[in-house]
This record gives structure tokens, sequence and C-alpha cells, in this order.
């Protein structure tokens, strides 16, 4: 079982990511992640989806998507050579002891912190998964209120 | 340009795509369409169920090779088509479906007579659509016509909210419609075709595979051709039944789970397995990972999710089958690849030995055999009717004693395997070729489903023929009890069932019973010389099973023979 990152362009109309999501549902394929939203073009949405799976299940996943009549353009990124970032919101809980511990992380790991009340940082982290996952596992033991992340999106990297 | 209202739009691009017939059934939100309908020479076929509409849609596509046409109301009229839906998906039929709608202020309204019938045919349609404005209804129809018809087939919806129907706008005929995100691949890559002749050059025991892919593409006459110059021998899938003809001496017969003897020991021995306009479901596989095990493998199929989706492929070709079947047929022509009978002598000599060691068989006694009312049949129509079917082991039977010469001929649900699909087809092949011999060749289970639509086939008097293999169970089910679950015969006896002759006299149409051997020739026919519809009941042997028969999860050399 291997991750794969998949780009897809799709037109931008409605019912179009119940497709997408009903294909995966259908055949009993995962879906780790996903973000949509409009491209320059406005009939045109670009969809990045994470998902599960072996080689044959990942060639299934990517011509299955293919043949759906919304979508444009599929590619697969895995293995090729791209930017991948996911951003974050962890609310956690800030006592007096932990504040100063708190900041030195989000100072580290170059986040923010966008909201402060007596008792909790919200911290906003933009990276990687594996990123998030480090800063997620220091913040923890301080005790995590509430997460939202938005999932990963990406785009392959111009030659140089 | 014109000024028209929806439901005249709709009938300009039905003309336009060259529409005979609609199948349909109505309802409040569809008046405006059939009203205008009956202002068109397109012949509206009034069902007696909607299910029904959608499987003669898909019966006259079958037959016609052309698009097939339904119409209903919203909410239960198209709830009722999902099973006609599904069916001619798995199938790949060319299907355009118009359902009525609640007005578009009304949607999420939760309506009378609301359903969301775009969100639930999604995952059994190819495409589908719900209009929302009346200027957009022409190029939505068009590319519903185009997607139906174009790559792999299959149905495609088009939901229609009355306002849309009734409001108006300019019209002009569209061309044949262009889409970025739509393109099938029709030709094959070159480089491909010449690697799978390198595989048929090498290869000393080749077996050609064929599907419903090659009727859909007109590609019979192809595939015939390549098999002759190759000297292979052919087997086809339920859905390819027709594309090679059933009397050549290269036949087979069907592959799969009631393949015949040979067709299965084939695939065992073969060292090359080419499908064309195949998808290796498990019907025909088997295990998979004892299918073909000697064989390396062309794939030749529009689809790009068919190839090694079940089966690992060695040679991969995505394009129509057609097409490809010409590139693979020139290709040795011009290296001048021609295989003789002779040449392939000791691998058509071992075939023949498994079909005269294992023929298909039944034991001949005082009561009717199955078997025996279709080689009648085959007989009496010189093999020469469209044969639809219902499910179960009449439509084995079907497939196995019916030795179908030319495509378009063999007319049922296998992928669904949707009971009640017979009749209603029938009737639809019956309106695409109305000059031809058309059967329903009926269990006394399926024929139940919708047997409604005898008053169809009498109120236009369309002369479609029911062939009833009555055994008084749910015979396939049936089987199944009696080989892997000691004999318990669950809620598949239906011995209290209508009297079907009486039954079809009741809706206006001959019906005819037979219970003894020497009766079923004169009952079929008189039945089939009968100028109009007419419903044959044959009492057949109650616990008749259909060998061979490969059990479920074993490889299919592994076959049960009675
Ligand atoms: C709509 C539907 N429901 C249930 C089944 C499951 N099924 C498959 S074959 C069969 C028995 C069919 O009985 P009958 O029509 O009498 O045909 P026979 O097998 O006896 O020829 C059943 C119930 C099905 N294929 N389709």
């Amino acid at each position: 079982m291997q991750k794969h990152t998949v780009s897809l362009l799709v037109d931008n109309e409605p019912g179009v990511l119940s497709r997408v999501t009903g294909l995966f549902s259908g055949r009993g394929f995962n879906i780790e992640s996903l973000c949509v939203a409009e491209t320059v073009d406005p009939a045109i949405s670009r969809i990045t989806l994470v998902t599960l799976g072996d080689d044959a299940i990942a060639e299934q996943i990517i011509k299955q998507l293919n043949k759906l009549v919304n979508v444009v353009k599929v590619h697969d990124l895995t293995g090729t050579d791209y930017v991948e970032r996911e951003m974050a919101l962890i609310k956690v809980s800030a006592k007096a002891g932990s504040r100063a511990e708190i900041l030195r992380i989000v100072d580290i790991f170059r986040c923010k912190v966008v909201d402060v009340s007596p008792t909790h940082y919200t911290i906003e982290v933009t990276g990687t998964a594996d990123k998030l996952e480090a800063i997620l596992s220091l913040l923890k033991p301080m005790g995590i209120k509430e997460i939202a992340r938005t999932g990963a999106i990406a785009l392959g990297r111009e030659r140089k | 340009m014109k000024t028209l209202t929806g439901a005249q739009i709709i009938m300009a691009v039905l003309k336009d795509e060259g529409v005979d017939t609609v199948f349909g059934f109505p309802g409040g939100v569809v008046i405006d369409i059939f009203d205008e309908l009956s202002r068109t020479d397109i012949q509206h076929i009034l069902v007696r169920h909607e299910q029904g509409a959608a499987h003669a849609a898909d019966g006259y596509a079958r037959a016609k090779g052309s698009v097939g046409v339904f119409l209903v109301t919203s909410g239960p009229g198209a709830t009722n088509t999902v099973s006609g839906l599904a069916s001619a998906y798995m199938d790949s039929i060319p299907v355009v479906a118009l359902t009525g709608q609640v007005p578009t202020g009304l949607i999420g309204n939760d309506a009378f007579q609301e359903v969301d019938i775009v969100g639930i045919t999604r995952p059994c349609t190819k495409h589908n659509y719900l209009v929302k404005r009346t200027e957009d209804l022409a190029r939505v129809l068009k590319e519903a016509f185009h997607i139906a018809r174009s790559g792999r087939p299959g149905p495609v919806l088009v939901d229609l909210p009355k306002d849309v129907t009734q409001g108006k706008a300019k019209y002009k005929p569209l061309s044949e419609p262009k889409m970025a995100s739509y393109k099938p691949t029709y030709e094959p890559n070159v480089k491909q075709l010449r690697k799978a002749v390198e595989l048929i050059k090498e290869s000393k025991r080749p077996v050609v595979f064929s599907g419903g892919g090659v009727i859909l593409s007109g590609a019979s006459r192809e595939l015939t051709a390549f098999a002759k110059m190759l000297s292979a021998p052919v087997t086809a899938s339920l859905m390819g039944l027709g594309s090679f003809p059933g009397t050549d001496p290269l036949w087979l017969g069907m592959l799969g789970m009631h393949g015949t003897y040979r067709a299965n020991m084939a695939i065992g021995a073969c060292d090359l397995l080419i499908g064309v306009g195949v998808r290796f479901d498990d019907r025909v596989t088997g295990k998979v990972e004892t299918f073909a095990p000697n064989a390396k493998i062309i794939h030749v199929d529009i689809d790009p999710t068919s190839i090694s989706k079940n089966i690992p492929v060695t040679v991969p070709v995505v394009g129509d089958c057609k097409t490809s079947l010409k590139g693979l047929n020139s290709l040795l022509d011009d290296e001048k690849i021609k295989f003789t009978r002779k040449s392939r002598k000791s691998w058509l000599d071992k075939i023949e030995k498994w079909k005269s060691t294992q023929p298909l068989k039944y034991e001949q006694r005082d009561v009717i055999k199955p078997q025996y009312v279709i080689e009648q049949l085959y007989a009496l129509t010189k093999g020469k009717a469209i044969i639809t079917t219902e499910v179960g082991q009449n439509q084995m039977w079907a497939a196995q004693y019916y030795h179908f010469d030319r495509p378009n001929c063999f007319v049922t649900s296998g992928g669904l395997g949707c009971m009640g699909f017979g009749l209603p087809a029938a009737i639809g092949a019956q309106v695409a070729c109305p000059n031809r011999t058309v059967v329903d060749v009926a269990g006394d289970g399926s024929i139940q489903m919708n047997i409604q639509e005898l008053a169809t086939a009498a109120q236009y008097g369309l002369p479609v023929k029911v062939v009833i293999l009555n055994n008084r169970y749910l015979g396939m089910v049936r089987q199944w009890q009696e080989l892997f679950y000691g004999k318990r015969y669950v809620a598949t006896d239906i011995e209290l069932a209508p009297d079907f002759a009486k039954l079809a006299e009741a809706y206006g149409v001959l019906g005819l019973k037979a219970t003894k051997p020497e009766e079923v020739g004169p009952v079929l026919k008189k039945g089939l010389e009968s100028p109009g519809p007419a419903v044959m009941d044959f009492w057949v042997e109650r616990e008749e099973g259909v060998y061979p028969m490969v059990p479920a999860g074993k490889a299919i050399t592994e076959m049960l023979l009675a």
C-alpha cells in the first residue's frame, strides 16, 4: 500500500465532486484527504486527493477517474517531482506553565499564533504531512482541544 | 433562429438524432413532452411499467445497434427505471433516458413526486444531467446522445424539470458536440498492435475470446476474418454470442461458469489468449489465479479501465474493437501470416477430442427437457430469430442450445442478470425489427416480474413469442441449493402460479401449453406461426440442472458435468 497524491482538473459544475467521491465509495477505494477549489479558469476546478493503494489499485483509480465525463485531466503526482502542502489550525491548551514552550515550538516550526485567549492558543501551521505530524506530536502533551486540517494540495514542479 | 418551447426543442433534437421510437409512461410533469411527441411522427410505445420502458429501449438498442430512448415521469416513474438503467450500464448499451422533474423552483423541497434521480442513478449511468435552463436543453440532449453511443456505450439520463420543458428558448440544430473532458480513444497504438502480432506469430495454441464489445462496435466480420487467418478456435462471453458464427467449426461455445467443456479446457491449455471487447468478469474467469495459467494475453478494449482490472495482460490494446481488428488483420496480411487448419492440427484435434468426449448433453425422458425446447425452437426458427431471455437457467439453456450465427440476435441481461428483462426487451427488439421473429426465452419466475407488458404487445400487435420453461421453481437458485445447500429448497418453490396460457388469454394474447415431449414441436409451431403475440408454457423437468457448471470460486477447468 502506497500513498498516492492525485491532482485532477474537473468541470466546475454541481455534482462533479459527488461523481468523484461516489466513484471511490462505490469501488471501495480509500480517500485519505480531498481538497477542491476553482482554478484561474472559473469553469475548471482542481481537486487534490490523497489515496492509499498498491500499484494496481492506483492504476484503476487513475483510469476510472479519467473515465468520468466531467474530469478533464488526471495526474498521479506520486513518483514525480512535486510540491505538496497542507495547512492545519491547532487549538492547544496554553496554561501558564506551557505558554513559553508552545511559543518556542511555534518558532521552531515557523508557524503562527492566529488566536490567543487566556487558556488557549490557536496555531496556524503549513507544511508537508510529515511536518504537521511532527508538530502535532510535540503539542499533544500540552492538550490539543480542536484541530482542523485542509488535506494536502499539490502541484508538479517546473523543470529548472 | 426559431423560438421553441422546451418540449419542442426535445422533439427537434430527437428528430435530429434520427429517433423513430420512444418507449414511455406518462405523469404530471411530462404531459407537455408527451403532448409535443404526439405532434411528431416519432412513434410512442406505451408500456405498463416504467421498468418495461427502460428494458424495451435497451432491447431496441441491442437489436438495432442504435440508441434506445425512453421517457418517464418524475419520482416513482424515474425510480422504476433504475434496474433498467443498471442493466444497460453493466452491458454498455446506448440508451437515453428522459425523466420528468418537478419545476426548478421546487427542487430540494421534497415536492410531490420529487426524487433526486440524478443522484440515484449516478453510479448506474455512463453520465447524467439535470437541465436547469431551457437554453441548455439542446446542447445537453446532443451531448447525451453523443456520450451514450460513443466510446464504450452506456445509458445517459437527462432530468427535465417541468418549467424547463414549458419555457422558451431560441433553437438551432447543433452539430456533433466536442467535449474537452470526454474523448474516447478509437485508434489503437500501432506499436501495441505490432507487439500483438509478434505474440500471434509465436503462438502454437491460441484462443480468441470475443465479447459484447465486438457486437457493440460492429466488428463481427473483422473478428471472424481474424480468427480464420489464425485458424484459432473462438469462444465468447454471454454478451459476445453471435459475434462469431455459432455453427463454424472453429466455434468452441460459450466460456465460463456454464461454458462448454471444450471452451473452458481450451482456456486452461492455450498459450495465447486474445480477448476482444471483453472485461474478464468473474462469471467468465472463475478463480482468477488459475485462469489461462499457461497463456500470454492480448486484450483489446475501448475502455482502459477494463484492461488489467481482473487479469494481468501481456499486451494491452486500447481502442475500438473494429478499428483494432482491422489494424491487426492488415498487419497479418502485410506479413503474409496465415495459419492453416492443417498447421494447427494438433491443437484443433485436442479440442475436437474434448468436444467429442464431453459435448453439451442431456437425457431425453418422458417429461419435457428444457434443452429440448430450445433445440426445437432453434430448428423451427432456422436459427434466425432474435432471442431475448429472462435470467437463470432459461438464460443459460438459450445461450447453450441456440447457436447464434449473427450479432445483435441474442439480447440478454448479462452483467446485471436482471429478472424481468426478457419480455420488455423482446418488445423493444420487435419494434426495432418488425419483420424478425422475436422470442423471449423465459422462466416461470422471471416472467412474472414484467408480465404486464403482454398488454403492451397486445395493444401494438407486436408478435413477440414467449417461451416459458416452466419448472415451478426459481430454478437457478434451486440448482445452487441442490448442489451446495443440501437440497434445502428454501424460498425457491413457486408451484403456486397462474396458468400462464389462461393469463395470456386474459391479456388478449394467444396462450398455449405443453406437458409432454411430443407436444413441444406442435405448440412451438402453432405459437410461432400465429400472427400476433403468443405465450407458450412448457412444463419441463422440475429439477433439471444447467451443466457444465463451475462452482463459484473454482478454476474454470474444474467443472461439474452432470
Ligand atoms: C430481479 C432479480 N431478483 C433475483 C435474482 C436472483 N435469481 C437469479 S436466477 C433466479 C431464478 C430465476 O427463476 P426463473 O425465472 O423461474 O428461471 P429458471 O432459473 O427456473 O429458468 C433468481 C431468483 C435475479 N437475478 N434478478
